[in-house]
Order: C-alpha cells, then sequence, then structure tokens
C-alpha cells in the first residue's frame, strides 16, 4: 500500500460548457510526501484540477486514484470519506470569521463525526488538545480565542493550515495560498507547508501564481497551460525556456535569481520597504 | 468621433427626459390628477389641517386606549416578522445557489419566494378574511405570508453573499449538510438574519397599521375609529403615537445592529 | 486507520513572530504550559472551545427577546371566534379555487380590470417621478457632504417623522384636507414616496469620494457642475435601482390606497369583490394581475440594469 503512488490520475478532462474546455486529458501521479508546485497563466486549469481531486467540482472523463481507491465514481458517503484525508487551503482562507480561531480549526474534523455531534460542535477532549497544540505550532497560541476577521491575513491562513492539519490529510489542496499575502507572510505560510511535507510526510500539491516561490519550495514543479499539462520536473528542469513556454512571455532574470538566492531575501524585503 | 458620443449621449438623456414627461402627463390625464389645482389647494389643506388635525388636551384623555393598541400592532409585527423570518431562513438555507442542496431546490424556492413577495398584503388580507373573519390572527398571518416572501428573498441574497467560501472549504472536509449549516451558514448569515428581520419589524408596524383598517384590530381599526366619526384630534394623536413608536423601533434596531457586528 | 501523523512532533521552522516564545520546547510540554498560560482550562479542567464575545451576547440577547416576544404574542392575541383548522381547511380551498379558476363573475368586465390595473399602474408613475425629481434635490441638501450641516440633519429629520407615517394614513389624512380624489391619493403616496428616496439618495450621495468632490472644488467647479460632473454620474444606477425598488413599492401601495380609502384602481375592485360580492374567482384574478405587473416591472428593472450597466 504504502509503495503504491498515493494519487494517480489518468486522463482528466472537465469542460465547464461544449465550448471551453478547462482540463484536457491530464495524466499525473504524486508519491507519499511530496510539495509538487502547479504553475500557470490564471485561466489555464490550476484551480479545476484542485477541486476535481476532492470532488468539489466532477470531472468529465477520466480516472482519480486517490490512496487506491476510485475518487471519480464514488457515492457521497464514499466520498465524504475520502475528503476527510485531503485537506484544502484557499486563497481566501474561507474561515468562519465569526467563530473564534480554534473553533475554525476545530472544523477540520468534521469529516470523522456523526450528524448530530457534527451539528452541535461536540468534539472530544483530545482533539481539542490537538487543535491547540497545532495553533501553538503555527505560532498562535495567543490568538485561540480571537475571532478569525480580526486576524491579518497571514494569521488567517495559518489557522487555514491549522484546520487543514488537524484533518490528519494524506495530501494538502494548496489553491494559491498565499496570493492575498505580502512577501513576509507569504514565506512563512510557505515554510509551514514545506514542514507539513518533510516533518509529517503529507504529499502537497500547491497552485502559484510566483514561479519564485514554487522554484525556491518544490520538490517537483507541474504546468497547465490552456488546460494541458506542459511541464513536469524539478525545480531545476524549469529554466527561463520554460517558464516562458508555459507563460508566453518572456521571464524576467531578475526574478529566478532571487529564486537561487534565498539567503538575501531579508535584505530585499528590506530594501523593499525602505524604498516604499 | 468624441464629439459624436457626447452629442449622442446628450440627445439620448434629452429623449429620456421629453418621454419620461410624457409617460407622467398621460398618467395624470388618466387618474383626473391635476397638479396646478393640487397645489393650489395645498396650502389650504395644510391651515384646515393645522387648525383641526392637531392633538387636542381631551384627547390625551385617550392615550391609554391608544397605547394598548399600538403595543398589541407592535407586539403583532414583531411575531409576523419573527415567525416569518424562522421559516423564510428554512426555504433560503435549502435554496441558496453557493450553501444549499442544489437540484431543482433553487429554482423552485425561488418562484414560491417571488409569488408570496408580489401578491400585496392587502389582496393576502382579503383573501384570509373569507376564512378568518375579523381578527387580530388574520392580521398577523397576512403580515406572516407577505413577510415571509420578502425575507426569503433577502435571505437568499446574504446567504449567497457570505457563507459561499467556508461553505467549500467544510464540505473539502467532508463535513455533511447538516453540520455544515450550524457550523458555517449560521454563523456566517445570522447577523444578516438580524438585521433584515429587524427592518421588517419596523416595516410591518407600518403595514399592520394598514391591515388593522381591515382586519378590525390594532391601532389602524382605532384609527379607523376616531377617523370615521371626524374625532381628528384623536386621530392625528394616533398618528403622533406611530411616529414616536416607528422612531423608537428605527433607533433601537440601529443600536442592536451595531451591537450584534 | 493510521495514527496522526503528526502527534508528538517537534515544532515547525522557526517562526518569527514574537507571538511564538513556547516553540523550541517539545509540542507537548509547550501546550500544557501555554494551556494554562493562556487560561484555556474550563472550571472543571476541560479545554474550552467556546468563549462569550460581547457581540455574542448581543446576538443572544437580541434573539431570545425576539423569541419571547413572539412567544407571548401568539398566547394573547385574538384569534377571532372561528374554529381554526377549519378555516385553514377552508382557506386552502378557497385558494385553490382563486388560483385554478380565476375569472370574472359578472361583477366587472374584462375592461374594468385592465382600466383598473392602469390606474393604478399611473398612480404609482406619478407618484414615483414626481417624487424621484422632489427627492434628488432634497436628497441633495440633505447629503452632509454636500450641503450644510444643519440643514441635511433637518431634513433627515423630518423626512425620518414623514417615513414613519404609514402611507395609507397620509392618503386618509390628504382626503379630509383635499377631497376625495386623485389629488388627495397622489399628494397622499408622494409624502412616503419622497421621505424614502430621501434617505436612499441621500446615502447614495454620502458615499461618493470626498476626494474628488475636493479635487473638483479646488478647480472652481460651481456647486451644480460638482453634482452633475462628480455625484450623478457616480450614482445614478443606485438612483435607479433605489427608484425603482419605490416604483414596486408604489405600485403595492396603489393597491393599498385604492382598496382602502376608495381611491379607483385595481385595488377598489379588489376590495369590492372581496369584501361586496365576496367573489374568490374574482379575486384570483385580480391577484394574478398585481402578479402580472410586478412580473413585468421585475424584467424591465432587470433589462435596464443589464442595458445600463454594459453603456457605462
Amino acid at each position: 500500500m504504502e509503495a503504491r503512488n498515493l494519487l494517480q490520475i489518468e486522463k482528466l478532462g472537465k469542460d465547464y460548457s461544449s465550448k471551453s474546455k478547462a482540463l484536457t486529458d491530464v495524466t499525473l501521479s504524486l508519491p507519499r510526501g511530496q510539495f509538487v508546485s502547479v504553475i500557470g497563466s490564471s485561466g489555464a486549469g490550476k484551480s479545476t484540477l484542485l477541486r476535481c481531486i476532492n470532488r468539489l467540482i466532477d470531472p468529465n472523463a477520466g480516472s482519480i486514484v486517490f490512496d487506491g481507491k476510485d475518487v471519480a465514481g464514488m457515492g457521497r458517503r464514499e466520498l465524504r470519506q475520502v475528503r476527510r484525508r485531503i485537506s484544502m487551503i484557499f486563497q481566501h482562507y474561507n474561515l468562519v470569521y465569526r467563530s473564534t480561531s480554534i473553533e475554525n480549526v476545530l472544523q477540520g474534523r468534521l469529516g470523522y463525526k456523526s450528524t448530530i455531534a457534527g451539528v452541535l460542535g461536540l468534539y472530544s477532549e483530545e482533539e481539542k488538545e490537538r487543535a491547540f497544540t497545532i495553533l501553538d505550532q503555527l505560532g498562535l497560541a495567543e490568538f485561540a480565542y480571537t475571532r478569525t476577521d480580526q486576524l491579518s491575513g497571514g494569521q488567517k491562513q495559518r489557522v487555514g493550515i491549522a484546520r487543514a492539519l488537524l484533518q490528519d490529510p494524506l495530501l494538502i489542496l494548496a489553491d494559491e495560498p498565499i496570493a492575498s499575502l505580502d512577501p513576509k507572510a507569504s514565506q512563512m505560510i510557505m515554510e509551514h507547508l514545506r514542514w507539513a511535507v518533510d516533518t509529517l510526510g503529507i504529499t502537497c500539491l500547491v497552485n502559484l501564481h510566483q514561479v519564485d516561490y514554487a522554484i525556491e519550495f518544490s520538490d517537483r514543479i507541474l504546468a497547465l497551460k490552456k488546460g494541458h499539462l506542459v511541464f513536469d520536473g524539478t525545480p531545476d528542469e524549469l529554466d527561463a525556456r520554460a517558464i516562458s513556454d508555459i507563460y508566453g512571455t518572456p521571464y524576467v532574470e531578475e526574478r529566478a535569481v532571487r529564486g537561487g538566492l534565498f539567503e538575501n531575501l531579508e535584505e530585499e524585503v528590506l530594501a523593499t520597504v525602505g524604498a516604499a | 468621433m468624441d464629439k459624436r458620443f457626447f452629442l449622442k449621449r446628450s440627445l439620448a438623456i434629452g429623449g429620456v427626459f421629453v418621454l419620461l414627461v410624457a409617460v407622467n402627463a398621460v398618467s395624470a390625464g388618466f387618474v383626473g390628477f391635476n397638479p396646478l389645482k393640487v397645489l393650489a389647494d395645498i396650502p389650504g389643506g395644510i391651515v384646515w389641517m393645522a387648525q383641526n388635525f392637531m392633538p387636542s388636551v381631551a384627547a390625551f384623555e385617550k392615550i391609554d386606549t391608544i397605547l394598548i393598541s399600538l403595543g398589541k400592532t407592535v407586539l403583532l409585527s414583531v411575531a409576523s416578522s419573527c415567525i416569518a423570518a424562522v421559516f423564510a431562513y428554512l426555504c433560503a438555507v435549502i435554496g441558496s445557489r453557493e450553501a444549499g442542496l442544489g437540484g431543482p431546490f433553487p429554482l423552485i424556492i425561488r418562484g414560491i419566494a417571488s409569488v408570496f413577495r408580489n401578491i400585496p398584503v392587502v389582496a393576502w388580507a382579503f383573501i384570509l378574511m373569507f376564512s378568518f373573519k375579523q381578527s387580530e390572527f388574520t392580521g398577523f398571518l397576512a403580515l406572516f405570508l407577505g413577510t415571509f416572501g420578502y425575507l426569503t428573498r433577502c435571505f437568499l441574497e446574504s446567504i449567497d453573499e457570505v457563507a459561499g467560501g467556508s461553505v467549500e472549504a467544510l464540505r473539502a472536509t467532508g463535513a455533511g449538510f447538516a453540520p455544515i449549516v450550524t457550523q458555517a451558514i449560521i454563523p456566517m448569515s445570522i447577523t444578516a438574519v438580524v438585521s433584515w428581520t429587524l427592518y421588517m419589524i419596523e416595516t410591518n408596524i407600518r403595514d399592520a397599521t394598514l391591515i388593522g383598517i381591515l382586519t378590525g384590530a390594532g391601532i389602524g381599526a382605532l384609527f379607523d375609529v376616531y377617523y370615521k366619526s371626524f374625532r381628528y384630534d384623536l386621530a392625528a394623536l394616533v398618528i403622533l403615537c406611530i411616529v414616536v413608536a416607528v422612531i423608537a423601533c428605527e433607533a433601537i434596531s440601529n443600536y442592536v445592529r451595531r451591537q450584534i457586528i | 486507520m493510521t495514527p496522526p501523523v503528526w502527534a508528538g512532533t517537534r515544532s515547525p521552522v522557526p517562526v518569527t513572530e514574537a507571538s511564538t516564545g513556547a516553540m523550541g520546547a517539545p509540542a507537548g510540554a509547550a501546550s500544557a504550559e501555554t494551556a494554562r498560560q493562556f487560561k484555556r482550562y474550563s472550571r472543571r479542567g476541560k479545554l474550552k472551545t467556546r468563549v462569550m464575545t460581547k457581540s455574542n451576547a448581543a446576538l443572544t440577547a437580541t434573539l431570545v427577546a425576539f423569541g419571547a416576544l413572539t412567544v407571548y404574542t401568539m398566547l394573547t392575541i385574538n384569534y377571532g371566534k372561528v374554529a381554526l383548522f377549519d378555516a385553514f381547511v377552508q382557506m386552502l380551498k378557497n385558494l385553490m379555487v382563486m388560483f385554478f379558476q380565476p375569472g370574472l363573475a359578472g361583477h366587472f368586465t374584462a375592461f374594468d380590470v385592465f382600466e383598473g390595473v392602469l390606474i393604478t399602474v399611473a398612480l404609482s408613475v406619478l407618484t414615483t417621478f414626481i417624487g424621484a425629481a422632489i427627492a434628488f434635490v432634497l436628497g441633495l441638501l440633505a447629503s452632509a457632504n454636500l450641503s450644510n450641516r444643519v440643514l441635511a440633519n433637518a431634513i433627515k429629520a423630518v423626512m425620518s417623522v414623514f417615513r414613519a407615517v404609514p402611507t395609507i394614513l397620509w392618503v386618509l389624512v390628504f382626503t379630509v384636507a383635499l377631497g376625495l380624489g386623485a389629488g388627495a391619493a397622489v399628494v397622499g403616496l408622494l409624502f412616503h414616496s419622497i421621505a424614502y428616496l430621501v434617505k436612499a439618495y441621500s446615502e447614495c450621495f454620502e458615499e461618493v469620494d470626498a476626494g474628488v468632490l475636493d479635487a473638483l472644488r479646488a478647480c472652481g467647479a460651481s456647486w451644480w457642475h460638482v453634482v452633475f460632473k462628480a455625484v450623478v454620474p457616480e450614482k445614478i444606477s443606485q438612483m435607479l435601482s433605489w427608484t425603482f425598488i419605490r416604483f414596486e413599492i408604489n405600485f403595492t401601495n396603489a393597491i393599498a390606497i385604492g382598496a382602502i380609502a376608495g381611491a379607483g384602481g385595481i385595488g377598489y375592485q379588489l376590495f369590492l369583490a372581496g369584501s361586496f360580492y365576496f367573489s374568490f374567482r374574482e379575486v384570483g384574478l385580480i391577484v394574478y394581475c398585481c402578479l402580472a405587473v410586478a412580473v413585468v416591472l421585475e424584467v424591465i428593472a432587470t433589462k435596464l440594469r443589464k442595458r445600463y450597466i454594459l453603456h457605462s
């Protein structure tokens, strides 16, 4: 079981109308414990790919096998069981803003709960303990009882990650997790995701706009262009030519350098702040 | 090209203006409304009102009767708004596009809401009086039905506006529909729901007065009695009391809205 | 099921915020310590997940008040002398007749009903347009950013008093002051229209960015120039929206005053069919007419909005 790939996608296709195809013949497999980024211009089908994996969007063609089970043809109940091992992190955090951080984190357990316990929001002491521990680990100890609408963007996203981790996921799907964040918060969020992969052995599939972050943090990079998978390789293989192919524009060199010279980040940020 | 654009726009605005004036002139002719005559009559009317339509000292002897009726009307509007809000919320949750059960529900619920919302409250009152006769309860039902349609529509929009993201997140964790409702939809939409309900209470105090004239209950009926027996001083006092009640209700609503955010 | 993989692992990568003092220690120990530090245990030694915030307390209080008032009202309300269950059954039967067999029953001709609808629509057209014109001027004067503060507040106060009086009472009052007829109906309906639209418009106007106004004033633009070059173009679609909403309300109100103040139109026919002839089928027909007008209005509103948004 462990030897097999965690996720196996074959010839996945999705079209929203007969004219436009969001995904065409996407085939890929993900092993356990790998950090995989998906890049591509907006509208290339990144978000659709992620949402097909946990069936927030129903694909039209192809198969998705997660942890040995075929997700694409699944009924409602089975689907819920699969979904609880696949966490999701969103660009706009998608938290319940009237609730506190700890309540939001605990909602990661809803997939495991009976309907009544879920409706009333009853969690075991063990679950609560773990929820608090994760919050502490992510540096949100003092914000556990803070309403999430009072948190900063980076803090909200960390609550999102905590909720995702409490699910005991095998796979985390992150849809543009840093697109709405400043550089400092982005860096921190990416480090947390990297930590989840390295220490917890979770597989992360992350949609990213920023190629430099993808190069810096990923084990492997996928690229989508108009719904087709056009690149699948290591960050080293992603050279300027590949990038200009993916985006259809020449890649700005200095950003590529920045990815390689990560030590200079702090100075760079300071310089940017100083300039502003 | 620019010049032609502006000319075209000026012509269009002028055309619309002329059209509006024409529509109004036709309407006025049709209903027999003569603006000049009315303008000429208004000063006299206002003088007459200032002399006759004023609460007199004698009128205040009836103040407790008036306040009791007013209290009943306010309670009626609170009860009809709240009960309608509960039913409307259930429908809105089921029929929401972002968060609901999906399938044919959004369309069905929207259709029902639209029918209830667009049948005037007066029509409901007449329909209900066939079988329920004149009573407070008839007024309650009429207000309830009208409010139900309106609030369903409002709640549908509120839920679709706020709950989409968190509902998607909880769906992705494998949560079922019922837990999603209590853990995400309700917390995300509750302030909007309370706010709309408060607004409806305010509106319903006015509508309850109208319905009361028909169903013979509450402050509306009392006004009708005074009005028909030419006790304009008492009628004016009734209006004064309604004004105070509505403005007080507005103030309380605004206070509550600020507190519950 | 595999055990939680992360249980007992150490803290993640160093976090740069000051709030993470306990990060270096093993997670288990850190959590017990921080749990005490942040008062996470309830008196019974359990972990608290819910805290009562001020806004949640206010919300709960509001809901309890709603519930209590509703229960009290439903217990004390006068249910009339009819047997409720029978009345419900009766009502359902009546509704079936109304909605599935609407038609004329000899009291009105089709032309009467058509004319009634037209009169009611004409009344709402008049009151909406005249009301909108007057409310536009008053709305400008009532906006804090376009007018002087005292005047703005005075107009707002007067308007909120006007708004608080139910439309039907305005009409009844003007019926004695001006005599029964279209004049009283229009003026009565106008009062509420104006009061409503002044509030809506002035709130729109007050949203206009102060910087834009200052920029124009700095160029030496006159007041009317500011209004027609900055305020109106920016807010016209919102104003149209409000005006249309008011049109729908005015239509409903015109029916109501027809029924109660005898001001004519479809409302008066509704009153006759409902309390005079007791004709379910005619009431049904009239209700369908009202629905039809409402649907047409909604379609027009949607079309206009789309067209307007496309053009701007």
